[in-house]
């Protein structure tokens, strides 16, 4: 797309004729221009050469973004309040905060996340690049939160003002918690944002869903337990452009069984890898200028695909590996690729979740998918490799553009390479304590007598423009009422012929009760907070509402086509 | 995501290569001295980029594009003429410094969509008020050069009431082409792309200073597309 951009403008800048060029031989009667580099703003991503400047690829370790330290309260500057505190510069959060006295502040973990401009470095071939990043690291710092025990997040604007900022991007975010069961106040909705210089607290309470029914309180149903989340930029129209700018942060929740402790001695403890050997990976495509700065095309309206592919912040970088069982905690951070990821020597995984849900059973995969914004935890053993072993992880996803990735794969010898595992047997451990038990919750009931009411959402485009049943999202509309406490069916089916929607629900995973008519797999039965739809394809969930009241979204996880409106607006409603 | 687990029992391998280019030509008078310059370089020629990149930096000496830039030198600046045949370049008249929002359509464009963008926009001129014209600028561009000349724009126009701030705009085929290419009002599918009604339910925002732009279906709601106006240019909302 950068080299389409340029060649644009060199042949306007050129002042060259249709007809020069047709004289000089660069361009063919039919309008194509004969180099293969190609002028086309939409060949970029379609599996032609690298636009972006070439990089040693596996020169680079991968990062691992920082574990976030709880900061004392009254270091906060001032002290979080129910009400929103506007003396003190919070903004941009639209009601007090719910179950205010479910927060206690002796026994709760607070945050602050600045949102800052930060010099990236992508690859040491390369400049730094201005970025907006959470307390200047890309990825943001993870936060390690418990089941049963509140955070506090003060998420702070830094970033430049807009009468300063130039370029894409709008420094207004609101910072989304994605798959979390939070209320909508603490959600980032879009039209939440936060200006420059002001703040806004959000209350993560990390209590399972249910926790205010009194068969299920005070913890909420075990069954409901979250794990793998991460936090980004929402805000109304440029989430893509923020997100892309570099915010993104992870939020990994533990429990009283996944301790985050592979040498728990607990009985209940899974002893899953844990410490070093629980590793995220968080997957983002990239396009870079001639001058080796993060580009961005504002004009390309359907999907941003790069050609450059990083993972926690480096493009291709490797990883110095022990012979033994890691926790791996995939993340497509988007915009718009979709992955589907293998080992190159084909081993297989055990996938252990997937949209930040704990699998009812783990699962032994050659591959695992991941749409933009979903997140796919596997556990990868290294240990019967010989030292000195180099393996990829490969996505061999095929996607010629933002319409969605074909139906083919490639095989992983043609696949594109984002990591490389360096096994080193000088970092062997003695033994290797951690485990992957045998199961892990079962899924919730699915209580039919429970339905309330049964919704249909119908994805389109038509003229190029995007819409909900028929209707582009319009902020004053809610164009579903849910009542808290109840459940409901919601059908989402993609009317188009053409493109591949990925559809977020917040608030509550939602279980699929059939997929084009037809009950799912059985071993393909989880919590999920996306449905992936092909073109023509429909899905039936079941999902519930409760604990929190207010305002949501659903949108499409493509965050292109989501900052075009292709988003509608809920709300629980007691 | 569900299915994350589809089973492969035969990968296969890379699909053919990127399609052609719908990207067009520009159309404006080559100097003497260029030709003397392409001339020069026509050994060069199969070798499109390094030609081009050659004679951008023939033409600009000293100069550099802003990095990533989308302003001076990402717009092509095409004489167009207006629904009162004013003769407009695009960057230097029409977008340089100024928030503007871009739309295509076409005058005898039947398509419901086209006219509920139409009503759309007046409504959105509307709550613009005294703002359109003086701090926002909307541009109607034809998607049919050939058919909508000055006159019929000006007709368009006053069929709509349209007031002042909103321009109609037309010109050579390939310039319209250039400027609804670079706006990125294209289709993947290049059936699709040739049908000009496959263009017109898309606006787009922008803050040319500031490269802030965003797209909106033109179907959406006349307050939402003035709030997304205002977050492209920079008001607080």
């Amino acid at each position: 797309m950068e080299t389409a951009r340029r060649n644009r403008v060199e042949l306007v800048n050129a002042g060259l004729t249709r007809r020069d060029l047709l004289q000089l031989g660069l361009l063919t009667t039919t309008g194509y221009l004969v180099t293969k580099l190609g002028l086309s703003t939409r060949a970029a991503g379609a599996g032609g050469s690298p636009k972006s400047p070439p990089t040693t690829p596996w020169v680079e370790e991968l990062p691992v973004p920082p574990i976030a330290s709880p900061i004392d309260v009254a270091s906060m500057g001032t002290t979080p309040r129910q009400g929103i505190d506007l003396a003190s510069g919070e903004r941009g959060r639209s009601a007090p905060h719910q179950h205010w006295a479910l927060y206690d502040a002796a026994n709760a973990d607070h945050y602050l996340i600045e949102n800052r401009v930060t010099l990236a470095s992508w690859h040491r071939e390369l400049p730094l690049d201005p970025c907006w990043c959470f307390n200047g690291t890309f990825p943001g710092p993870r936060i390690h939160a418990r089941h049963g025990r509140p955070v506090l997040i003060r998420f702070r604007n830094q970033l430049p003002g807009l009468d300063q900022h130039v370029g894409y991007g709008r420094p207004t975010p609101s910072t989304h918690v994605h798959g979390g069961h939070n209320a909508s106040e603490s959600d980032g909705h879009p039209l939440d944002t936060i200006e420059p210089g002001t703040f806004k607290d959000h209350l993560l309470l990390n209590r399972r869903a249910g926790f205010t029914d009194p068969a299920l309180a005070p913890g909420g149903d075990p069954r409901e337990t979250l794990t793998t989340l991460w936090y980004h930029d929402h805000c109304l129209g440029f989430s893509a452009q923020n997100v892309y700018r570099g915010n993104v942060g992870l939020y990994h929740l533990f429990n009283e069984s996944d301790t985050g402790d592979e040498n728990d001695p607990s009985p209940t403890a899974w002893r899953l890898p844990s410490g070093e050997f629980d590793v995220p990976l968080v997957l983002h495509d990239r396009l870079f200028d001639p001058d080796g700065r993060g580009f961005f095309d504002l004009f390309d309206l359907d999907g941003i695909l790069g050609d450059t592919f990083t993972v926690n912040g480096k493009i291709q970088p490797f990883l110095r590996v022990a012979r033994r069982k890691y926790r791996f905690r995939a993340l497509n951070a988007g915009p718009s690729r979709c992955y589907d990821c293998f080992l190159s020597n084909r081993q297989a995984m055990v996938q252990v979740t997937r949209d930040g849900n704990l699998l009812p059973r783990p699962l032994t995969v050659d591959h695992f998918r991941l749409a933009v914004g979903d997140r796919v935890d596997v556990v990868v053993d290294f240990s019967r490799l010989p030292s000195g072993s180099r393996l990829y992880l490969v996505n061999c996803c095929e996607q010629p553009d933002g319409r969605g990735p074909s139906e083919r794969l490639r095989s992983p010898a043609q696949g594109q390479k984002l990591i490389q595992f360096v096994v080193d047997g000088a970092l062997d451990t003695h033994g290797d304590p951690s485990r992957v038990p045998d199961q892990f919750f079962e899924l919730p009931p699915v209580d039919p007598g429970d339905v309330a009411t049964e919704r249909t959402f119908v994805f389109d485009r038509s003229n190029g423009g995007w819409s909900v049943n028929g209707k582009p999202f319009d902020p004053d509309v809610i164009a579903a009422r849910p009542r808290r406490g109840t459940a409901e069916i919601w059908n989402f089916v993609n009317n188009s012929n053409r493109w591949a929607y990925s559809v977020h629900v917040p608030l509550e995973a939602h279980q699929v009760l059939a997929w084009n008519g037809q009950a799912p797999a059985a071993d393909d039965a989880a919590r999920e907070d996306a449905v992936w739809l092909r073109p023509g394809e429909s899905v039936k969930t079941f999902r519930r509402f409760r604990d929190f009241l207010g305002r949501f979204v659903t949108h499409g996880r493509d965050l292109v086509h989501s900052d075009h409106a292709l988003m509608f607006q809920w709300q629980v409603e007691p | 995501m569900s299915r994350a687990r589809g089973k492969v029992t035969k990968a296969e391998v890379e699909a053919a290569a990127a399609s052609g280019t719908r990207d067009s030509a520009p159309a404006s008078a080559i100097s003497r001295r260029r030709w003397l310059a392409l001339l020069g370089l026509l050994p060069l020629a199969a070798a499109t980029v390094p030609v081009l990149e050659f004679l951008d930096r023939r033409r600009r000496p000293g100069t550099q594009r802003p990095i990533g830039g989308f302003h001076r030198g990402y717009f092509p600046n095409p004489v167009l003429r207006t629904h009162d045949d004013e003769r407009v370049r695009l960057y230097d008249d029409l977008l340089r410094g100024k928030t503007v929002l871009i739309h295509f359509f076409y005058s005898d464009c039947k398509d419901a969509l086209c006219t509920l963008a139409t009503e759309n926009l007046v409504q959105l001129q509307r709550l613009l008020g005294e703002r359109c014209g003086r701090d926002v600028f909307m541009y109607s561009f034809t998607l049919a050069p050939d058919q909508d000349t000055p006159a019929r724009l000006r007709n368009h126009r006053d069929a709509h009431r349209i007031g002042p701030g909103w321009t109609f705009l037309t010109g050579t085929a390939s310039d319209l082409e250039l400027c609804r290419v670079r706006f990125g009002f294209t289709d993947p599918d290049p059936g699709l792309d040739r049908e000009k009604a496959q263009h017109t339910n898309v606006l787009l925002l922008g803050n040319e200073p500031h490269e802030r732009w965003l797209a909106s279906p033109a179907a959406a709601s006349p307050r939402f597309l003035l709030s997304q106006l205002d977050r492209v240019a920079g008001v607080k909302v």
